[in-house]
């Protein structure tokens, strides 16, 4: 029987929920890596065995973990993220120029075709690739050398390369995201890159519509329309149709367009999925009420999903990183919040359920479905 | 012989006790004993000091003999009784955070 395990990264350790296919009755594993900052785990498309975790720590830095078995057990591989080169400066939060500095792993992408090669997004913001499982890293330059790298600044939680799209019908291509960079895409397995932010407008940045300094907080695809990318930037909803050349807002009738998740049904390539936030100063749900909308249209008509959600008293966050979707049938949604709670449902959207409660604050969410 | 105390977390990396044990031919510096330290447990490299540098990262610290030696230069000879294994090299994650 089909089952889904889902891989939760908290403040303070990392969590497995497993359930079989009807989602019900839920197993929880952990904490793993107690006490550090677990910013994502995702297991290879290629051997669901096969996980990666990143795990940080203020005191003891960045390290990466593999797990052979599930998560099970786990093993240390390198941690050794060096930039290439001279690593140069880009722009600090007064202006000035700042050398690129590593402190994290945000966020980590397996290879859609080897197990053994996955992608590292990192603040500061770049982009590394291991061929070995995570053995050794080498940084794929030719992001950081895009003629506008000297002009990226940090968003509040810091210059964070925090999304890694690969396109499943063109190794060749794929995009990225960085807070607040923008959204770049390359054509060449990361040898160039494109900025791709026409369209967007962002009132913070001198120039609305400048080339880079947008502040996109999570971009998301569905595999058989690679394409079509929807963005949740830190405000506005927008999608666009030619694999991000230029974009639309598509915030439509949200209650705030302000928010950090965004995703795409398994099933239904036009149904998406955002959790409005009030604003960039209140960092909680409008009202008080934790409300996932759901567009069937591709943007622009959201209708509010409050079944098994708290509508009243609720001043969680859900970060850009913790919302997710499963591959079953019908499709299950999975989100976790900085109050510890992880939420799904089994339904598409229409009513939710909490699976555990009471984590440290949720960072990330990836769910992976068991044959 | 060398005695080295680690941090619970940097114990849990290296899956070894509070306590380590470390043989250094040559001058006993706080380099020498960290180059050995990460040659025996690669995986607390970048945990302590910087890849690159080498720096201590801020939130650590180094102890000895009721003395804090984490501003002594790198290559400054350890009290006797930490090269003789009398007293222990203690690293210690500063009070902080959460």
């Amino acid at each position: 029987m089909s089952g889904v395990r889902v891989l939760v990264g908290t403040r303070k350790g990392a969590f497995i929920l497993t359930s079989d296919g009807k989602r019900e009755k839920w197993d929880v594993s952990g904490p793993h890596f107690g006490g550090w900052e677990m910013y994502h785990i995702k297991g290879s498309p290629v051997n669901p065995n096969r996980l990666y975790a990143s795990q940080s720590s203020g005191w003891f830095g960045q390290q990466i973990q593999r797990s052979d078995d599930g998560g099970t057990t786990w093993e240390a591989v390198n941690n050794k993220f060096v930039y290439d080169g001279v690593p140069g400066t880009h722009q600090w939060y007064d202006g000035t120029p700042h050398p690129w500095e590593f402190k994290r792993v945000w966020h980590l992408e397996p290879s859609l075709t080897d197990a053994d090669v996955v992608y590292a997004g990192v603040e500061d913001a770049a982009m590394f690739r291991s061929d070995d499982g995570g053995n050794s890293w080498n940084e794929m330059p030719g992001l950081r050398a895009h003629g506008t790298g000297s002009q990226w600044a940090p968003g509040a939680g810091g210059l964070c390369l925090h999304t890694i799209l690969i396109d499943p019908s063109n190794a060749q291509r794929m995009f990225i995201a960085i807070s607040a960079a923008g959204a770049f895409r390359t054509d060449d397995g990361g040898v160039s890159w494109k900025a791709i932010n026409r369209g967007l407008r962002s009132q913070h940045i001198p120039e609305p519509e400048a080339e880079v300094g947008h502040c996109v907080h999570r971009i998301a695809m569905h595999r058989s329309r690679p394409s079509v990318l929807f963005m949740q930037k830190h405000w506005d909803v927008l999608r666009t149709d030619d694999s991000g050349d230029t974009w639309r807002e598509v915030s439509g009738n949200l209650p705030s367009d302000f928010g950090f998740v965004i995703d795409v049904h398994a099933h239904e390539p036009e149904t998406i999925y955002v959790v409005p936030i009030k604003s960039d100063s209140e960092h909680y749900p409008p009202g008080g009420k934790l409300r996932v909308f759901r567009s069937r249209s591709g943007g622009n008509e959201w209708e509010p999903l409050t079944r098994g959600l708290p509508q009243s008293d609720c001043y969680v966050n859900v970060l850009r990183d913790a919302m997710t979707v499963d591959a079953l049938d019908p499709c299950g949604i999975y989100f976790g919040t900085t109050g510890g709670q992880v939420y799904g449902s089994s339904n598409g959207g229409d009513s939710w359920a909490p699976f555990v409660r009471d984590l440290p604050a949720v960072m990330s969410v990836e769910v992976q479905t068991l044959a | 012989m060398i005695r080295v105390v680690l941090p619970q977390h940097l114990q849990t990396l290296a899956r070894t006790g509070s306590e380590v044990t470390l043989e250094i031919t040559g001058p006993v510096t706080q380099r020498s004993v960290l180059d050995a330290l990460e040659a025996r447990y690669p995986v607390l490299e970048g945990a302590i000091r910087d890849h690159v540098t080498k720096k201590r990262r801020p939130f650590l610290r180094y102890f000895a003999c009721a003395q804090d030696l984490s501003h002594d230069p790198p290559g400054t000879p350890l009290p006797d009784a930490v090269a003789s294994g009398a007293e222990p090299y203690v690293i210690l994650g500063a009070i902080a955070g959460g």
